[in-house]
């Protein structure tokens, strides 16, 4: 199974097993990782569950539809390029082995 | 040791309430009492995503149990306040216990307004996990069709869940309009065009005198064949165990815009709090009330104004609302209600209170900006397209 690697904004550092086709969002709340939020739960309402994916794996990413867009307008930490919303990142085999950095706060 | 601050009710209020004592820095004891056997977990995709199998139990749950242990939250399970000793300062629990507090929060809910109608007992509702669990099985045994008693979201989006299992589905509304206590007329056509299409069978205007294991019997005499029956009839605020203590009630808890009782060491938040400017039930207002409540405890209490904002999801249908539009006089249409996706803007003398969106996410999120920065939008420049609704608030900001 593909693992991921959530770095806190202080470093702390929590690589787990991510199921295919779930998300960086859920599988963060399911391991108690802090730093992502998620107050809505993945629909898309809010932007609690920023984090900056590692550049190296930018291009393996799906691109940014109109409603991630406009909703990482509207995080609380600065948006960056390689700024993205968790719950849109769905786990597949390319993504083995990512590193997404979480910011210093979501709300 | 201090008691610390109790939150009575373990929805997302109650459990967003400790997350944010925690983010905040608060250092003292937090214990957060759950009447469900349930760790605090979401329930808008109870009625989405959990209730036609594309979403599983295991990912409804808002933070894992680690958490609770990490951040030094006490959680009870299957145990609810039974009562509350305002002078000794402690809540009397269902299992007998007793919890002492400096700082309580009634995040205690609400509950569903049951059918006050014959045979009610044949029928399900949908509020809890449990709830939603049974209701998906008999959604996925239903063969001889499915009566969905309520036209408001639950109801609403229960029957498009129904639809899309293939089932056949009769929507039964006692007012002249879809989700009528929530959106305009214009809105409860849209959504009433949308279901029809989709081939529910919706009846405005109709009652249900009588429940049966097979069928409902309307006002009239007409008899409609079901073997699932859902009530989605609207929820009732919990609101016994803060009269029982004396505090003030009406439509809720009533509380002040800091969110407090009548007594200052009772705090009210989410669905049962009866905030001056109205009582809200949704994700929205539970998040936002929960961090003013924990801002107001670290001792730097402001006032309850976040924007209000609201989704739900029916079929293929995004539609998401944002501001109160009660009392408007003025109504624009932005987009083509015939390609779907459309938002109406709602003013008041002129002045912007609210807007709902169909497949309009950039005018939603635009919305909610606007109406938080008190942005100035005329109703011309709403129903203008050409009119850059992100470049209008950035022009505010400067």
């Amino acid at each position: 199974m593909p693992n991921v690697t959530y770095i806190s904004h202080t470093g702390e550092t929590t690589t787990i097993d991510v199921p295919v086709g779930t998300t960086v969002m859920e599988n963060a709340i399911k391991n108690g990782i802090d730093g992502i939020v998620a107050e809505c739960g993945g629909a898309m309402m809010c932007a609690t569950c920023h984090v900056y994916v590692d550049p190296a794996f930018l291009d393996k990413l799906d691109p940014i539809g109109d409603e991630q867009e406009e909703m990482l307008g509207a995080t609380a930490a600065e948006r960056k390029s390689n700024s993205r919303l968790s719950c849109q990142i769905h786990m597949k085999p390319q993504l083995a082995g990512l590193i997404v950095r979480m910011p210093e706060r979501q709300t | 040791m201090h008691p610390g601050v109790v939150i009575a009710g373990g929805g997302q209020a109650g459990l967003e309430a400790a997350a944010a004592l925690r983010t905040l820095g608060y250092d003292g004891t937090v214990t957060l009492i759950c009447e469900e056997l349930h760790a605090p977990y979401q329930r808008p995709p109870l009625s989405k995503d959990f209730l036609i199998g594309k979403q599983e139990a295991d990912s409804v749950f808002l933070r894992a149990l680690a958490y609770y242990e990490k951040h030094r939250i006490d959680l009870i399970l299957g145990d609810g306040v039974t009562e509350i000793n305002r002078g000794a300062r402690l809540v009397h629990l269902a299992g007998g216990g007793t919890v002492a507090y400096d700082q309580l929060i009634l995040a205690v809910g609400a509950r569903n307004r049951p059918l006050p109608v014959l045979g009610a007992e044949h029928t399900l509702y949908l509020r809890s996990l449990d709830e939603a669990v049974t209701l998906r099985q008999r959604l996925a045994e239903a063969r001889h069709g499915v009566v969905v008693i309520g036209g408001g979201f639950i109801g609403l989006e229960v029957a498009a869940a129904a639809r899309g299992a293939g089932k056949a589905v009769t929507v039964i509304e006692a007012a002249p309009r879809l989700m009528a206590r929530a959106v305009s007329p214009l809105l409860s056509d849209f959504f009433l065009d949308v279901h029809r299409g989709q081939g529910a069978d919706v009846l405005l205007n109709s009652a249900v005198v009588e429940v049966r294991p097979d069928c409902v019997t309307l006002t009239g005499g007409r008899r409609i064949e079901a073997d699932l029956v859902v009530a989605g009839i609207g929820v009732v605020p919990n609101v016994e165990l803060a009269r029982d203590a004396g505090l003030d009630v009406s439509d809720g808890i009533t509380v002040d815009e800091f969110l407090r009782t009548s007594d200052p060491y009772i705090f009210a938040i989410g669905d049962c709090a009866h905030h001056p400017r109205a009582r809200l039930e949704s994700v929205q207002n539970a998040v936002d009330q929960a961090k003013c409540v924990a801002r107001a405890m670290m001792g730097n209490p402001a006032p309850y104004r976040d924007v209000p904002w609201f989704w739900t999801d029916q079929y293929e249908i995004r539609f998401q609302m944002v501001g109160l539009a009660a009392g408007y006089d003025q109504s624009v249409l932005r987009g083509s209600i015939e390609d779907r996706k459309f938002s109406v803007f709602y003013f008041k003398q002129g002045r912007l209170l609210a807007v709902d969106s169909v497949n309009r996410f950039g005018d939603h999120i635009a919305a909610r900006k606007m109406l938080g920065a008190g942005t100035a939008l005329t109703p011309e420049q709403a129903g203008d397209e050409t009119v850059d609704l992100k470049r209008l608030i950035t022009l505010n900001r400067s």
